[in-house]
């Protein structure tokens, strides 16, 4: 903060050894779930509390994507988030875009209603959920589900896509429109450009939550088909409860799609949350 | 575009396909939007409300029909209900108080400098990123003696007498799925009150120090008074949000041991899930939201009197 | 090249009127200034030409063809704003050639139009660059070569210069005077800045609250305003307002002095009375028309301004031309120029 204020070396030190263990405490879980899967079966045992195994395998992985369906899981995931995450992108970034753009009777009505679905209990929908997409002949179908997440996840989209839109002058657009662009080429040659990065991370956000559902996906899904990762994993962990390495090796697989979008949304957080942090 | 003739100077009602566009544009954008929220969400909310008034039991089909208070009555008298209730009360303040408190502590410390800035900031909030329910099942699997060392190092600590599951001992059960939450949710409130931290002008420090004020009470006197409405939002939203939180405890304990981690979300969630008993779900989804919403008025009023003041 | 005409036309945002019968007509080739102070509406009017905000009463006309419902687009007009509105992710080139590249211009006509403008605006050699790179200057430059490249009927400037520093500013002040001259073209420029607009007008529209106060050359609003508020706008340092009493044959000012100004009937309705600093004289004594005291002397160099205090009038300021050797303190003797001075009556209006 400033640099004339003399900081004891105990402070600094301090400061330190406080975000060591902040680093430690958010890393620890995660190193130990790859910690278990990378340790041979015979040595989990003997060497439980060890910090590092002596001997490393890769066998857990191999015999989690051979011979259980865990590919299939991750596909079926894979398609789950992925729709969510595009078709849920699309339809936020137009209803942003109009809170952001227009003026018009009814936007505070409309507003207050996004704001209501992030208020109440989701599982409070769980129930007629269930019977709406029982009766539709829906169970066991990813396609359910990727509806489901994208009406949940559409709310906090558009506030995201909002306050990126905010961020965008409007100057730009109506630049475009006196230099021959209706609204919609405007929106598409200039402002769409613009939002990329926004898009992006809208897009990751949203397909972070859609691969993380669990409870909902636990209900509408029961058939080993149509199961998602989250599902398939506890299936599996209820099943087989003594396969440690097995269940931590699959546990590290469903963290990699995550962490690779955390990575690249990590920039844009602190700037995109501020506007946008209603719900995380 | 034709001129219009007939329309005389002066008339103040402007007419043409533009302005027509002009005023329905704006619902063409949000309908896909209001669509499926309405569908998806308010429709199934309102089905959801009637429920509670309902019997609807799936494993008892012909039982159907309008039951009044019913379900209600029932929920006066049932001992998990209130256990349940109970049970939120501690999960969520436990939860909410550590990780408000941690958050402050770990957004305080990554607004000031240090080397390596980038990468503490993006290892610290990794947790955020990692699904819930492989949160849930990491740390259940932490807290197991067979396979974490979390019971050895409590027991060599001497706050465990041996290394036991404290998954599974009932007096001790909560602390599990709240040190996973506690975990899970530290980057959010860091990052939102880094935010809010980063958006003070720095000249107020300045001018600060230049008064002759210490560290502290640049903390109390500008820091704070700049963070409380956003400390305040982030407190009520995240406490809602905890409150309805089931993924973490249905994964870890699933309620159990003897319903010691049962709260009204898990309890919600396996009525409707295992007994397919969607009005007595719903009863309670209702008591929950109206009692929700009950907090919420409240903290809205304190705040609406404390910037009075 | 476009004549242009708006009759009665009103702008309003719900039950709040921003704009009132407003009635003008710009001829072809015409420099306009829009002037006024902010919240005036001139930037809603201009707005209203570009059709980025829709008319809600009157007629709007480009050469005799009703334009009201006539999209931004299709009204071939180019505009400059103040914030530039450079599209941040197209280069120089592109920015400038963006309108040729959406009415699909041929490649070569269209480079050929992006380097003439380049050229006139001296831009050649950044035409590659990203507008982030570019300084404030440049940036208007690449602004005003985008409305350039179209060859558009008309111009309309929307407080083009105000982010730039003052040096700059004049500069490109000159660029806008010589680009008329060169173009020849209908231009439409808001300012609240009033020397741009007394430089640059061919006439000067001042909108007040909505209400056109004034049209006309710069001269004519200096010399004759037709109000209170439009005698106030236009000239520099502000017009000094002295209350006054009638009498005999002439006005008396709040201390007594009588000053024989206007004709009878004027004098009856006159409630003010207006004259400019620099129509204000420091004499000697006997050809006083106030005796003051001097509270603060502001030494320009091209002028003295003295503000000084006459005991029953209240202050009054004085342009002196070049160095006037006065100190602060000092008595001053003021007469007035009576023919240049303006008689106003209760509404502000001028006699």
């Amino acid at each position: 903060m400033n640099a004339l204020r003399q900081t004891s070396p105990w402070a600094v030190a301090g400061k330190y050894l406080a975000l060591a263990l902040y680093v430690a405490f958010a890393l620890f879980p995660l190193y130990w779930l790859a910690k278990i899967a990378v340790t041979p079966d015979k040595l989990i045992f003997s060497e439980g509390t060890a910090l590092v195994p002596s001997r490393f395998t890769f066998e857990n992985f191999q015999t989690v994507l051979l011979q259980t369906d865990f590919v299939a899981y991750f596909r079926n995931s894979l398609i789950v988030s992925l729709g969510t995450a595009a078709i849920t992108t699309m339809i936020a970034a137009a209803a942003g875009y109009a809170f952001s753009r227009f003026d018009f009777r009814g936007k505070r009505l409309i507003i207050a209603l996004m704001l209501i679905t992030q208020m109440f209990p989701l599982l409070m929908i769980i129930a007629p959920i269930y019977k709406i997409v029982a009766t539709l002949g829906l169970l066991n179908s990813l396609t359910s589900l990727i509806i489901v997440y994208t009406a949940f996840n559409i709310p906090f989209a558009t506030f995201l896509m909002q306050s990126f839109f905010d961020g965008i002058p409007k100057d730009l657009e109506e630049a475009g429109m006196i230099d021959g662009c209706t609204r919609f080429e405007a929106l598409r040659k200039i402002v769409l450009p613009l939002t990329l990065p926004g898009l992006g991370a809208t897009l990751g956000f949203i397909f972070t939550a859609a691969w993380s559902e669990l409870l909902f996906a636990l209900m509408l899904i029961n058939s080993n088909d149509a199961m998602t990762f989250p599902v398939g994993l506890l299936t599996f962990v209820s099943k087989f409860s003594v396969d440690w390495g097995q269940m931590m090796a699959a546990g590290v697989l469903a963290l990699v799609p995550s962490c690779l979008f955390f990575i690249f949304i990590q920039r844009y957080l602190v700037q995109g949350l501020t506007t946008g942090a209603v719900k995380g | 575009m034709t001129a219009q003739a007939d329309n005389a100077p002066g008339d103040n009602r402007a007419r043409g396909s533009f302005y027509l566009r002009y005023m329905v544009e704006p619902y063409l954008y949000l309908s896909p939007a209001v669509i499926v929220i309405a569908l998806v969400m308010l429709v199934p909310l309102v089905i959801g409300i009637s429920y509670a008034f309902q019997a609807v039991n799936l494993l008892r089909p012909f039982q159907t029909g309008w039951v009044g208070f019913e379900n209600f009555q029932a929920l006066w008298s049932d001992r998990k209900f209130w256990l349940a209730l109970t049970n939120t009360f501690w999960w969520t303040l436990g939860s909410i108080t550590f990780q408000f408190f941690l958050g402050l502590g770990l957004a305080l410390l990554l607004n000031t400098r240090f080397h390596g800035k980038r990468l503490v900031q993006a290892l610290v909030f990794l947790p955020w990123a990692v699904p819930t329910f492989l949160s849930a099942l990491t740390w259940a699997w932490l807290f197991n003696p067979t396979i974490g060392p979390l019971p050895h190092w409590l027991a060599a600590l001497g706050i465990l007498s041996e290394p036991f599951n404290i998954l599974g001992d009932p007096n001790l059960a909560m602390w599990g799925p709240i040190t996973a939450n506690v975990w899970f949710g530290i980057p959010f409130f860091a990052i939102t009150l880094l935010a809010a931290l980063q958006s003070i002008p720095g000249e107020l420090y300045e001018a600060a120090e230049i008064d002759g004020a210490s560290a502290w009470q640049m903390f109390t006197k500008i820091t704070l008074p700049f963070l409380a409405p956003m400390i305040a939002i982030t407190v009520m939203l995240r406490t809602i949000w905890i409150a309805n939180f089931a993924d973490l405890i249905f994964v870890m304990t699933g309620g159990g041991p003897a319903n010691s981690t049962q709260i009204l979300s898990t309890y919600i969630f396996t009525t409707a899930f295992r007994k397919l008993d969607f009005g007595y779900a719903s009863a309670i989804a209702v008591a929950l939201l109206g009692l929700l919403l009950i907090y919420a008025a409240v903290l809205l009023v304190l705040r609406r009197k404390l910037v009075k003041i | 090249m476009a004549r242009i005409e708006l009759n009665n036309i009103a702008k309003s945002y719900g039950s709040v009127e921003v704009l009132r019968d407003v009635n003008l007509t710009i001829e072809d080739g015409e420099f306009i200034v829009l002037v006024g102070p902010s919240g005036c509406g001139k930037s809603t009017l201009l707005r209203m030409i570009a059709g980025l905000e829709p008319i809600t009463g009157g007629e709007f006309q480009v050469d005799g063809r009703r334009m009201n419902e006539v999209p931004p687009r299709d009204r071939d007009m180019a505009m400059v704003f103040q914030s530039y509105a450079l599209y941040p992710h197209m280069d120089v080139a592109r920015n400038m050639g963006f309108s040729l590249e959406i009415r699909k211009a041929q490649k070569e006509e269209r480079s050929r139009k992006i380097a003439d403008a380049a050229r006139t605006l001296g831009l050649s050699s950044l035409t590659e660059r990203l507008p982030r790179a570019l300084s404030g200057g440049q940036r208007q430059r690449v602004a005003m070569g985008r409305a350039i490249v179209r060859d558009p009927s008309a111009f309309l400037f929307d407080e083009p210069l105000s982010n730039l520093d003052a040096a700059l500013r004049v500069e490109m002040r000159l660029e806008i005077a010589r680009l008329h001259q060169r173009l020849n073209a209908t231009m439409i420029y808001v300012t609240h800045d009033q020397v741009e607009a007394l430089t640059l007008a061919d006439r000067i529209v001042v909108l007040n609250a909505g209400d056109i106060q004034q049209v006309g050359t710069p001269l004519d609003l200096y010399e004759r305003p037709s109000n209170k508020f439009v005698a106030q706008f236009i000239g520099s340092p502000t017009m000094n307002i002295l209350g006054i009493d009638q009498a005999e044959n002439g006005v008396k000012l709040k201390d007594g002095t009588l000053l024989k100004v206007g004709s009878e009937q004027e004098r009856r309705r006159a409630h003010e009375l207006g004259v400019r600093p620099e129509h204000l004289d420091v004499v000697a004594e006997d050809a006083a028309h106030m005796k003051g005291v001097a509270e603060l002397v502001e030494h320009l160099g091209s002028d003295t301004n003295i503000h000084a205090n006459v005991p029953g009038v209240g202050p009054v300021l004085v342009r002196q031309h070049g160095h006037y050797p006065l100190r602060a303190g000092e008595a001053v003797n003021i007469a007035v120029d009576l023919e240049k001075s303006h008689l106003f009556g209760v509404e502000g209006q001028r006699l």
